[in-house]
């Protein structure tokens, strides 16, 4: 074999294995809702298993906004990239916000649709919830291929819908509660300063350039 | 837990009890968590003996009562009570205890007492939840009902469930049982009544008064303003899959009984 073809059947095997890792995280990252899934069916997750169901995947919903808004931040500042899995990252929040809409509307209200709009129209904390659902919608619809090319600059402008998405998600938990607990406040804290870097962020490569300017001169 | 000796009493229900597993597994005891498995998981260090009761204020006697002595003493009854909590859920509970207007009538109230207020306990090394940065309320958890609401033959002490003394995580030793009032009224191991002429504070009104009120009767009409009182999940009955949400009754179903002490009061208002 010559040198380059070895060099392409390395790449090859790359992108092969780049594939396997996102589809394996796919899995690992479904893991909790059929883990709580199953301890639900089998009377494992307590006395109120729907509403603890509910709340499991709400909680797994905003940890995966979470990492997703952290792969950008840990490219810049510690060159670590992840770029490769954010899709799949945001796709899982997506499929886990659907699923805790979905255990609310069928396991929680029974399919009860005035007694859902009524609440989604009434109570800000399910507007605000459901708004952040909505707003994930169009991001998951293009998230493909296909949408990247064909939206160019688009893109990028409307998939900073995350931002409010998450600013929601994590309004949304801290107004369900009854009184103020750290969880919450935690999440939310994280989430606020993930959107802070993307307001810091052009300073940041500016300041980094001057300082790799000077050191090289 | 130790075994009580009670005499079955009036107010039964043919509902099904809610296991008693779910009954002290699933609490909201904020002193000891805001998670409803802290309750449980964190009250072993919790010491309910010994224990005196004191009460006081606008009563001819007053006096402190030791919980031995009230075990012993008082007609203890077993009702059989729905249990509806104001994030609408709901359980069916056999409690032992006594009428509130027996104690009450040992003190003899005067005639300018008009409603009756009670204290939980303060004891933060026992207590986690009286500790640290993230307090949920202000302690001591403070609750109140109206002179003829305290009087009323539904209100219970209670010291025991399913025919034991209360587990910790149910408000040991003794604590109030209100029916047809939502269940943060149940204020939880008690350690003063006071007879007063205005009405007492309450914790949960101090904490958010919009979503609480003094009241807090059961009102489906009602709505808590973050989610309707118009249905409930029954607790360990509705499973997973089975989501029975229930109708909730006005009073909880006891307004046979107590409808007459709210007669042309707004319940809109006085939520």
């Amino acid at each position: 074999m010559r040198a380059i073809e070895i060099g392409t059947d390395i790449a090859r095997r790359a992108k092969n294995h780049g594939k396997a890792f996102v589809w394996a995280l796919y899995g690992v990252g479904l893991l909790p809702a059929l883990w709580a899934f199953y301890l639900g069916s089998t009377g494992g997750l307590g006395a109120d298993p729907v509403k603890e169901f509910e709340h499991r995947l709400g909680l797994w919903a905003l940890r995966f906004i979470i990492l997703t808004l952290m792969v950008s931040p840990l490219r810049d500042i510690f060159s670590i990239n992840l770029l490769r899995y954010r899709r799949a990252l945001g796709l899982l929040a997506f499929y886990y916000v659907l699923m805790h809409f979905s255990v609310y509307m069928i396991l929680d209200q029974a399919l009860d649709l005035n007694a859902v709009i009524a609440d989604i129209a009434k109570r800000p904390f399910i507007t605000i919830g459901m708004a952040s659902l909505a707003l994930l919608v169009p991001l998951a619809v293009t998230s493909n291929a296909w949408s990247i090319r064909r939206l160019g600059a688009n893109w990028v402008k409307l998939h900073r819908l995350i931002y409010v998405a998450a600013a929601g998600g994590a309004l949304h938990f801290m107004l369900s509660l009854k009184t103020w607990r750290p969880e919450p406040i935690i999440y939310a804290a994280i989430i606020a300063i993930l959107l802070a870097w993307r307001i810091l962020r052009p300073y940041f490569l500016k300041w980094r350039k001057s300082m790799r300017m000077s050191a090289a001169r | 837990a130790e075994a009580l000796k009670a005499k079955p009493g009036p107010y039964a229900t043919d509902e099904k009890l809610t296991p008693l597993k779910d009954v002290t597994t699933y609490n909201n005891f904020y002193e000891f968590g805001t998670d409803k498995a802290d309750p449980a998981a964190k009250s072993d260090n919790f010491k309910p003996k010994p224990w005196r009761v004191k009460v006081d204020g606008l009563v001819a006697k007053p006096a402190e009562f030791d919980i031995e002595d009230l075990i012993a003493t008082m007609p203890l009854e077993e009702r059989i009570y729905r249990m509806r909590c104001v994030e609408a859920w709901s359980m069916v509970i056999p409690w032992t205890g006594f009428q509130l207007s027996a104690l009450l009538n040992k003190v003899e109230p005067l005639s300018s007492a008009k409603y009756v207020a009670f204290e939980t306990v303060v004891r933060p090394e026992e207590m986690p939840g009286q500790q640290g940065l993230f307090q949920a309320l202000e302690w001591p958890y403070v609750e109140g009902l109206r002179l003829d609401e305290a009087m009323h033959p539904l209100t219970i002490l209670a010291v025991g469930l399913y025919g034991e003394t209360l587990p910790n995580q149910n408000g040991a030793p003794i604590r109030l049982v209100v029916p047809w009032k939502y269940g943060f009224k149940g204020i939880k191991s008690i350690v003063r009544i006071s007879l007063v002429d205005k009405q007492p504070p309450t914790s949960w009104n101090l904490q958010n008064a919009q979503e609480y009120g003094f009241y807090a009767n059961v009102n489906p009409q009602v709505d808590h303003p973050r989610w309707s009182q118009a249905t409930e999940r029954r607790i360990g009955e509705d499973g997973f899959f089975g989501s029975g949400r229930r109708e909730t009754l006005p009073f909880n179903g006891y307004g046979e009984e107590v409808a007459s002490l709210y007669a042309g009061m707004d319940l809109k208002a006085n939520y």
